[in-house]
């Protein structure tokens, strides 16, 4: 299917997609069906580097931009697969890059580039506290050489299939803080020291198949050598990944869009009902046209976003805008590919369903498309504060 | 020793072919190119023996217009040192394409050449047989399997009824087939070390060698369009519609 993306990946998108051919829907199918995190897909693309595009060449990853990270992303969930096994890595890393010590960066990257170490967590989220973020109520008290962790994540996605975690809790109470933004701090956790010694996980199982959990903390140690940054600074830190993860998502939205279309478009020149094709019938074709130029025209805030991201400029309402005009473009394309398959599409076999379900996820996760548009409204149209 | 690969740009082997209109080739504007699969084979070979041990460098050349580097940096991606480009425009045949490589052969001095046996838009299957004996270097073509010694190589074939293995002394030339082994898929550290890595640009006339082609080209045609098929009531029917009708059994 012919896009709009420039054209200077090409060499990337080939090889990444003679990779992703190896695992065809049917690879895809099963893990999800069965709830199975597809261990031989990550580590076939963290064997070939992929999954370490943006960490420096001096850390032993290949220093690339999140234009390339995002194709990575785009072309996982192009090829029927789900990046949200593994898209944490991508912007997890960067709050280490950008704001770990000299020591840290040493001690993690080159193993996160080897795929020796997987950095897929972050906790973040609690259950009172979501986008409300300055509010969470996790604790980490400094004691001596160590922190000591106590408190309840929700939503912390991969856990199970990770070896470290970027942890996001209150080294100041609130009432002792100037503004609300400080007094909290990142760290890294060594999930495999920490389970089961102050730390415990409750999966949660859900429509998409994710691998998704509660997490628990009573009394975790931390080394004080894992904060990164500076105490109190972490709600900053965090901010600053959170753009490259929506661009990264806007990807991955893209790329379901096009798989839904590729899709869609394949079966609606083959069915053939009433003696013709049913793509012949225009009430098939412009739902699906109309999909596509949503892809597209999102496709383009994508790579802007990207652009700006990867030149050093502010690309928060570059992100942002992506992020809702994918998610809304693929989600319009995943409605339009099961209406044309009609009840074809609700069989697992034809991987729609599936899809469906994972693109759906995206006007929910990591933000919701409201808080995007009152962002929009009131950072960027300069209209008053609704909270 | 240095390994020569020649690698050929081709129309990628998911597309669907187009007959131009007007019948005079097969429509290659806009249409996705890649490495011709045979060679993509050669290039996976060359770079094992060089994994293994025997080889030093690998060199990848490639006969076509400007775009025919992307063909050399996928071979360098995979883990060729270094690529040549020789550099024309027009359709060039087997035999001038033996002839250029038979003058990249005479300055690199390789150990042994490595070639796709055939390339998948002409089928010709010539150029290995033709540069060996323009080389005067023995040949070793269809290999499913090669050993390579200090001053010989042994090298299963894949012929009719069976399998051959023979023996020739390098330098050699030898023409690989599918079963030689499964090529690597470029990791992204390759393809980003790949840019690094040199290319010379020649052109035939560099080489002595004048590529106008000796054949024309009557027409291209696209095949005739499959026919429905039959169905049948029975085993009798169908017995009798072979006989009668295919007359494919007595």
């Amino acid at each position: 299917m012919q896009t709009s993306a420039p054209s200077d990946h090409d060499e990337l998108r080939d090889a990444l997609r003679a990779l992703c051919q190896e695992f065809p829907s049917d690879y895809h199918r099963e893990h999800a069906s069965k709830d199975i995190y597809p261990e031989d897909f990550i580590n076939a693309l963290t064997r070939d580097g992929w999954l370490a595009a943006m960490i420096p060449e001096e850390y032993g990853g290949s220093g690339l931009g999140l234009t390339e990270a995002s194709i990575v992303m785009e072309e996982i969930n192009r090829s029927g697969g789900n990046a949200g096994h593994c898209h944490g890595q991508m912007y997890n890393m960067g709050t280490l890059l950008r704001h770990g010590s000299e020591e840290q960066k040493r001690a993690y990257l080159p193993g996160i580039a080897s795929g020796d170490l997987r950095l897929q967590s972050m906790a973040v989220t609690e259950p009172t506290t979501g986008t409300d973020t300055t509010k969470l109520k996790t604790t980490a008290m400094r004691k001596g050489d160590r922190y000591i962790v106590n408190g309840q994540k929700v939503w912390i996605s991969r856990i199970q299939h990770s070896d470290l975690m970027i942890l996001l809790a209150r080294t100041t109470p609130l009432p002792e803080v100037k503004r609300k933004s400080e007094g909290m701090s990142i760290f890294i956790v060594d999930l495999k020291d920490a389970l089961g010694n102050g730390m415990e996980i409750s999966p949660i199982k859900n429509m998409v198949g994710h691998e998704t959990n509660e997490v628990f903390f009573d009394n975790l140690e931390i080394p004080a050598e894992n904060l990164i940054g500076e105490e109190g600074k972490g709600f900053r830190y965090i901010l600053d990944g959170l753009n490259a993860e929506r661009t990264l998502i806007a990807a991955e939205c893209i790329g379901d869009g096009y798989w839904f279309l590729e899709r869609a478009t394949q079966y609606a020149n083959e069915r053939i009902v009433f003696d013709r094709p049913i793509g012949q019938n225009q009430g098939v074709q412009f739902p699906l046209a109309k999909a596509y130029v949503n892809v597209e025209a999102a496709n383009l805030m994508r790579f802007e976003a990207c652009r700006r991201f990867d030149a050093g400029e502010a690309c928060g309402a570059q992100a942002n805008m992506a992020k809702l005009l994918a998610a809304d473009a693929s989600w319009e394309a995943a409605n339009a590919c099961l209406q044309t398959h009609g009840g074809f599409g609700f069989a697992e076999e034809y991987d729609i369903e599936r899809k469906f379900k994972e693109t759906r996820l995206y006007q929910v996760a990591p933000i919701s498309t409201n808080l995007i548009l009152s962002y929009v409204a009131e950072h960027i149209l300069g209209l008053p504060r609704s909270f | 020793m240095k390994v020569l690969v020649p690698v050929k740009r081709v129309v990628d082997y998911n597309v669907k072919i187009r007959v131009k209109a007007d019948q005079t080739g097969v429509e290659t504007a806009n249409v996705k190119m890649s490495m011709n699969p045979f060679d993509e084979i050669a290039v996976e070979q060359a770079v094992r023996m060089k994994e293994a041990g025997q080889a030093e460098e690998v060199i990848a050349v490639s006969i076509g217009p400007q775009q025919a580097q992307e063909t050399i940096r996928t071979a360098l991606a995979m883990g060729a040192d270094r690529g040549i480009l020789v550099q024309h425009d027009g359709e060039v045949e087997p035999l001038a394409v033996a002839k250029i490589l038979k003058a990249v052969a005479e300055a690199e001095g390789p150990g042994v050449i490595l070639c796709g046996k055939q390339a998948i838009d002409d089928d010709a299957n010539q150029t290995a047989q033709m540069l060996s004996a323009l080389l005067g270097w023995p040949q070793a073509t269809f290999v499913s399997k090669l050993e390579i010694g200090s001053d010989e190589a042994t090298a299963t074939r894949e012929v009719d009824g069976g399998l051959e293995t023979i023996k020739v002394k390098l330098p050699a030339v030898c023409s690989v087939d599918l079963r030689l082994n499964e090529p690597r898929y470029a990791s992204l550290p390759n393809i980003m070390k790949a840019k690094k890595k040199p290319i010379d640009t020649k052109s035939p006339a560099d080489l002595g060698v004048d590529p106008a082609p000796r054949l024309t080209t009557v027409k291209v045609a696209e095949p005739p369009p499959r026919q429905a098929g039959v169905k049948v009531a029975d085993v009798a029917e169908l017995v009798a519609k072979l006989r009668d009708e295919a007359k494919v059994i007595g």
